[in-house]
Order: C-alpha cells, then structure tokens, then sequence
C-alpha cells in the first residue's frame, strides 16, 4: 500500500504507468461508448412527451454530472497536492481544468439544443443553466490563473486555492441561483426509492456515464502525461526517452 | 525576543492602513466616482421611464458597487508589495491570517464604508422609495464587506502578476454571484413592500462565512504568491 503511494510519487513510475494504461481506458471507453449511444439512440423507448428529442439527454445528463464531478476531483488533488506536497496531485489538479471546462460547455450547448424544441427557446435564465454558466467562467478563471503564473509549480499552487474557494462556493451558488429562479425540470435519477426515468432509460444513460467517466480518466492521464514531460524535461529519464524515440 | 499580542498587532495594522489611505484621498474618492457615474450611466442608456428604473433600480446599484469594489480591490496590497512590506508581513509572528483581516478591515473602511454614504442619493436618482433606500443600505452594510474579503483572497493569488486585473476580474466576479442575488433581490422586494427577514438572514450567513474562512484562504495564497 504505501509502496504505491510512494511510487506514485515518482513522476517517472507515474509516467510509465499512465502509458500503459490510457489504451486499456480507451478500448474500455468506446465499448460503453458505442454500446450506450446504440441503446439510449435506438433501443429506448421514445418519450410520450418530448418524443425522440429527449434522446439529447444521454450526453446532456453525463456532461453535466461530470462538469461537476470534475471540479471536485481538481479540488480534492488541489488540496492533497497543498497538504502533502505531492506533485503528481497538482498534477492531477491542473490537468483536471480544461477537461471539466469542455464538459460544462458540452452540457451548455446540448442543453441548449434540447431546450429549443422543449421551451422553445436556446437560453433562459434558469437556475441550473445560470449556475452552470457559473461553473463554467469559475473553469476559465483557473485556467487563466494557470496560464497567468509563469512557475509552473506556483501556477499548480496557486490555482489548488482557487479550486478550494470555489468548491466551498459551488454550493452556495447554486442554491442562490436556484431560490433566484428555476424553470428546469427536476431531478429523476438521484430520487432513490422510486426514480421517474424508466428502466430502459436509465441503463443506457448509467452506461453513457460510465463511459463519460472512463474518457475523464483517459483524457486526464494523457494531459497529466504532457504536464510530466514538461516539468521534467531537465532531468535524466525524459532526456533518454527523447533520445530513444 | 518578546511580540506585541495579536490584538495590538491588529490594531496598528489597521491604523497604518487607514493614515496611508488618509494621505492619499484620491484613492478614496476615485471609486466613488466610479460608483455614481457607472449608475447614472444606466438611465441614459435603457431610458428615464420612472417605473422602469425603479424595476431595475436595485440590481443597477448593486452591480454598479460589485464593481466599483472590484476596481478599488487592487490598491489592497499593491504599495505593500512594491515596497516589500508585504514581505515582512508575512515573516512576522503573528498569525497571517489575523492580519489580513486588519488589511481588509482597513480597506473596507476605506473604500466600502464611502459606497453607503451616496447609495441612498443614487437610490433616489432612481427613484427607489424610503423602504427600498433603508434595505439598500443596509444590504451593503452587509454585503461589501464580503465583496472584500473574497476579493482579497483573488488579489493575493493575482499579487505578482502583470496583468492581475483582468484575471482578477475573472476569478472574482463569479464568487460575487450569491451577494449580488440576495442583496438586490431585498431591496427589489422591500421596494415592494414584503419581509426581507430571510435575505438579511443569508446575508449574515454569508458575511460570517466569508469572515470566518476568507482570511486563512487569503493568507494560504499570499504565501505561495510570495514564495
């Protein structure tokens, strides 16, 4: 156990790990993937009130569990990597902002586009939609402060505190926004004793989640890997790769 | 070597603060301006309708002073860090959050408390009645000084940089969200006769919220800033 953390610790051993991994996630990724887009666009029943346009949903909902998501694990490595002083974990925690930016703009748009044949309209300011919108500038503030901070270490520091303050202000953003205004249709997976979705919805948008996830964790390592290769690059072992290929 | 208590270490960064920004008024006054002119902007520009300014009179002076608390945000630790003082704060013994406190305390004073002396004249140029005027101010009693002490938290991450005030903007405007809501909803709803009761009560909420963590996230981020 301590063995691996311990090896995680080593930028080289992550390296190499990570290589290994990302084909395994990424074959993973495709068969739920190809195998959920199959059954939430073709085998699930249609809607008896939105017809097939509710089919958005299937990317729609995924994107939007992991725009959050995301931000949470940028604050939880933040915070190891603050504590502990682990540069894989300000890795992780840097590497974690564009990806969960492109998530929220994802949920942005396909909510966007499932809202015009719905309410008839691409934008309103309801309170999901607006504490999204949030989300997503709170994304682009950790990002500029990343890309503002020329030291990379104090750039990955810097934006971990970032990522804190606006981890304790998600939450308190959203319910503001949400005694603000709300429009949107409530929750009907996370009711647990009797969820509104069907069946036959539900299994393909868990399996679209999954495969939203196991993306997460791809994308991320390969990020992760660059972010490696650039703060290493004076050091001995990246200098052999580079020679070696 | 023996340290003066924390109280007195407070205390007399606090007063330091206030006599620096007391021998430079134009600091003071500056955002001030700003705050007066960026709402008088708005009936120019949407028209002078009585009925339609009052509608959109409280959100128009609530943005007008998130900003003009954003704009004043920088000066809070520009001259200590160009002097180096902000170096010795940081080396001193006493905790670093308590006196980021006294900063911010200071600043607000300098630049907040100005803000509640012309509201009321900007809430009458917009017509706002006597209710919504009361509620005006003391949601901004209650609210700038959040604005400052989340906003310091974005200076001290932002401190070193070249180009700090637009990423400071960036960084900060989205946590101003929740005081923006709750503040000009009060008034908009005291402008309308009904209990404020619960947004006051948020409001505290927050302001003890940001009181009680803000600091310590201020400190933690001028640390790595500085190092």
């Amino acid at each position: 156990m301590w063995r691996f953390f311990h090896q995680m610790g080593s930028p080289r051993y992550f390296y190499h790990l990570a290589g290994r991994l990302v084909p395994w996630l990424g074959v993973a990724c495709l068969v739920f993937l190809l195998y959920g887009l199959y059954d939430g666009l073709v085998l699930a029943p249609t809607d008896y009130q939105q017809g097939d346009s509710y089919r958005i949903m299937f990317i729609h909902v995924p994107a939007a569990w992991m725009s959050l998501f995301i931000y949470m694990v940028m604050a939880g490595a933040g915070a190891i990597g603050l504590i502990w002083h682990m540069k894989l974990a300000e890795i992780i925690a840097v590497s974690c902002a564009p990806i969960g930016a492109s998530f929220t703009f994802l949920a942005l748009v396909t909510g966007s586009i499932w809202g015009k044949p719905m309410w008839g309209t691409w934008w309103v300011w309801d309170a999901r939609l607006t504490s999204e919108l949030i989300l997503l500038f709170l994304y682009l503030g950790v990002m500029a402060l990343h890309n503002a901070v020329e030291d990379k270490r104090t750039a990955a520091r810097a934006t971990s505190i970032l990522a804190i303050v606006g981890v304790v202000n998600i939450p308190i953003i959203h319910y503001s926004v949400e005694w603000w205004n709300t429009l949107h249709q409530g929750p009907t997976v996370t009711k647990f004793d009797a969820p509104s979705i069907d069946i036959d919805m539900l299994i393909p948008l868990l399996v679209m989640a999954v495969a939203f996830k196991l993306f997460f964790v791809m994308v991320l390592l390969m990020r992760a890997r660059c972010e490696v290769l650039q703060r290493e690059r004076n050091t001995q072992w990246v200098r052999e790769l580079v020679e070696a290929s | 070597m023996s340290t003066a208590p924390l109280s007195h270490a407070y205390l007399i960064l606090f007063k330091r603060d206030l006599l620096l920004a007391f021998r430079k008024r134009a600091e003071i006054i500056n955002p001030l301006l700003f705050f007066v002119l960026v709402t008088a902007l708005f009936p120019l520009g949407i028209g002078a309708d009585p009925a339609l300014l009052r509608a959109v009179g409280p959100g128009i002076i609530w943005v007008a002073a998130l900003l003009a608390a954003l704009l004043s945000l920088e000066t809070i630790f520009r001259s200590d860090f160009e002097d180096g003082s902000l170096e010795q704060l940081l080396l001193s013994p006493h905790p670093l959050s308590v006196l980021m406190l006294a900063k911010v305390s200071a600043h607000w004073v300098i630049t907040g408390l100005p803000l509640l002396l012309v509201a009321p004249l900007l809430g009458l140029l917009l017509d706002l009645g006597a209710d919504a005027n009361a509620t005006l101010l003391l949601t901004l009693a209650l609210g700038t000084p959040v604005l400052s002490l989340i906003g310091t938290i974005g200076v001290a991450l932002t401190v070193g940089l070249r180009r700090g005030g637009m990423i400071l903007s960036l960084l900060v405007l989205p946590l101003y969200v929740p005081v923006l809501i709750f503040a000009s909803s009060a008034v908009s709803t005291a402008g309308a006769g009904l209990s404020i009761s619960a947004h006051l009560s948020l409001l505290i909420a927050l302001l003890a919220l940001a009181l009680s963590l803000s600091p310590a996230a201020t400190a933690a981020a001028l640390r790595i800033s500085l190092s």
